[in-house]
């Protein structure tokens, strides 16, 4: 079934009525073609009306809607032959991270993701995108393999958070999402993250540092969900939308922050309205960010890669 | 992030103390009456049933540092407001005045038994000892200074995790301070770091956590997620030690939970292996 968020509800009702139009031309062969183009035009106008006032809360629905694509959606979309790898060689394999071999063109990449599920059998298999100690590993592996043979990494973020129970608190949830901080910092080879929904929190930020970092208009990526927010400060989850934006977590506030360097752009009403369009628009950056990283010497692009994030975040000098 | 949870223990261990006149103090974990002067005396450790309650910055760097080598860095790296969150700059006084300290961190140069060292502690009296942009960028800087003088480096953590009001740009000082910690990586320079209670989220799951050595003290709160959420997620039961340093040392995250007035020679007996002989 699609989902419908409330924003989206007066272009829902304008499909359904070109829809019954479309009926009736097909059905009693009445021709309705003009009254058809004039709510087709009237949808245009209305969706890119809705689209440009967009709150962060809306946003926030939207980078977490369930027809939005997933990783492996881009995967499909982007890369030819990919080829999966599975498991993290210590203790299993986590659905909630994907990776393996592809072809960017004729770029042979390393592409690793969060992987939330269609329904409710896959979403309990990829644990809602939440992925745990196993996951950041399988990820860590794979791009030492990536670096073994001087092929590029590219990572997909789109994820609620780290998983936070109790077996991975056993596991060292932690321990996975620092000791990927780090490395990625040394890794040898170019490394860009594009973040295709939700950035969520150190879960996010595990497989997500790199040379580029490049987010969708609609993704959202913060250090705490609106609602925990809320709850923390007004003990009102119900106050989530004033806390998305209290929290600047949009694609745009981001790369005001120098945390994105570029903000990809989305289809008209968002990438789960085409997916198709919205992956080449992903893959054309991908294209257009990769050979100068690959131009680039080892020591050169580390040093790059630390400066980055050296640089983030801002504070002040006190006056004594 | 997670405060909820345990800015209640945090309450009522701040009333236990309060309550009492300066003569005596109520060990919030058996609840004994105790002389507060043996109390300071033994480290703010409870003589009767051991637990180790939260020491200040200062006093953490009086246990550690060798009288009169602490030389103060950076303590001009402050926070700002970036994102005009609500009551920010409020709580930002309020942890001023809580603690007495410009930031949640206090970095500088020591000896410790005589060996010369770069030395961080927390204080979780500055927003439950959060990490915004201020204290990422110190315990960046002190990183960076350890790698550029080749001295070794203590960071003692007591922390909620990243800071909720700076957003984003608190969850990149996760990156940053790994950044600078996988500098010291790749150049040996000893990274030891000081798990206390309690440390949580974003520190844990960054700097605190790649520590060549990672020392926790007894009974510490150490953990990913807040206990209410690991909970919910999952049908499994936490064990009574959920989320402790004993926890922690049984699934092989900590290296050594050392009781506090041990601490000091531990760290010495660390830092000479890696820096002596």
């Amino acid at each position: 079934m699609r989902t419908v968020l409330d924003f989206e509800k007066p272009i829902a009702e304008l499909d359904a009525n070109i829809e019954a139009l479309k009926r009736i031309t097909a059905e009693q062969g009445i021709d309705k073609s003009e009254e058809i183009a004039a709510l087709e035009r009237d949808r245009e106008r209305l969706l890119k009306e809705i689209f440009r006032n967009l709150t962060p809360w809306d946003r926030t629905l939207l980078a977490r809607h369930p027809q939005r694509p997933y990783t492996l959606d881009y995967v499909r979309a982007i890369f030819d032959d990919f080829v999966e790898l599975h498991g993290d060689r210590q203790f299993g394999d986590d659905g909630a991270i994907v990776g393996g071999l592809g072809w960017l063109n004729e770029k042979p990449v390393m592409v690793i993701g969060q992987q939330k599920g269609r329904d409710l059998k896959e979403r309990q298999r990829r644990n809602f995108g939440m992925a745990k100690p196993e996951g950041y590993r399988k990820a860590l592996r794979l791009m030492h393999l990536a670096e073994k043979f001087g092929r590029p990494v590219i990572t997909f973020v789109d994820t609620p958070a780290a998983d936070p129970g109790v077996e991975s608190e056993s596991r060292g949830i932690s321990e996975a999402i620092a000791r990927n901080l780090r490395e990625m910092i040394l890794l040898k080879v170019p490394l860009i993250s594009v973040v295709i929904g939700e950035g969520g929190s150190g879960g996010a930020l595990g497989i997500a540092v790199a040379d580029r970092v490049l987010m969708q208009e609609y993704a959202i990526y913060s250090v705490i969900p609106p609602e925990g927010c809320a709850a923390i400060l007004w003990r009102d989850p119900k106050r989530a939308p004033e806390a998305a934006e209290a929290l600047k977590l949009t694609a745009q506030d981001a790369q005001r922050f120098g945390v994105v360097d570029e903000v990809i752009e989305e289809p008209v009403g968002g990438a789960h309205r085409d997916p198709l369009t919205a992956a080449q628009i992903v893959k054309d950056a991908l294209l257009r960010h990769l050979p100068p990283l690959q131009k680039l010497s080892v020591s050169k692009l580390r040093e790059n890669r630390y400066e980055r994030y050296r640089r983030l975040g801002v504070w002040r000098i006190a006056e004594e | 992030m997670q405060r909820g949870w345990f800015a209640k223990r945090r309450r009522a261990e701040e009333l236990a103390i309060d309550e009492m006149n300066d003569a005596w103090v109520k060990c919030s974990g058996c609840g004994q009456i105790l002389f507060a002067r043996d109390f300071e005396r033994n480290l703010k450790v409870c003589p009767r049933c051991g637990h180790h309650h939260r020491l200040s910055a200062r006093e953490r760097i009086a246990l550690l540092a060798d009288e009169g080598t602490f030389a103060e860095r950076d303590a001009e790296v402050v926070s700002a407001d970036p994102l005009g969150f609500p009551e920010y700059p409020d709580k930002l006084s309020k942890g001023r005045a809580n603690s007495g300290l410009p930031e949640a961190m206090v970095s500088g140069t020591c000896t410790l038994s005589g060996v010369p060292i770069v030395l961080a502690v927390a204080d979780f009296a500055f927003m439950g000892g959060s990490m915004g942009s201020a204290v990422g960028e110190k315990v960046a800087r002190a990183m960076e200074h350890a790698l550029a003088q080749r001295l070794p480096i203590v960071v003692c953590s007591t922390s909620g995790g990243a800071r909720m009001q700076e957003g984003l740009l608190s969850l990149m000082q996760m990156a940053k301070t790994c950044a600078a910690a996988a500098k010291l990586h790749e150049a040996g320079v000893p990274y030891i770091s000081v798990l206390t209670d309690p440390t949580m989220a974003g520190v844990l799951a960054s700097y605190a956590s790649v520590g060549d050595v990672v020392i926790a003290e007894p009974g510490a709160l150490i953990g990913f997620a807040g206990q209410r959420v690991a909970q919910q997620a999952q049908v499994i039961k936490p064990p009574p030690n959920f989320q402790t340093a004993e926890f922690q040392l049984e699934h092989g995250m900590v290296d050594i939970v050392v009781p506090r007035k041990e601490l000091k020679h531990t760290l010495y007996r660390v830092l000479r292996f890696f820096t002596g002989g």
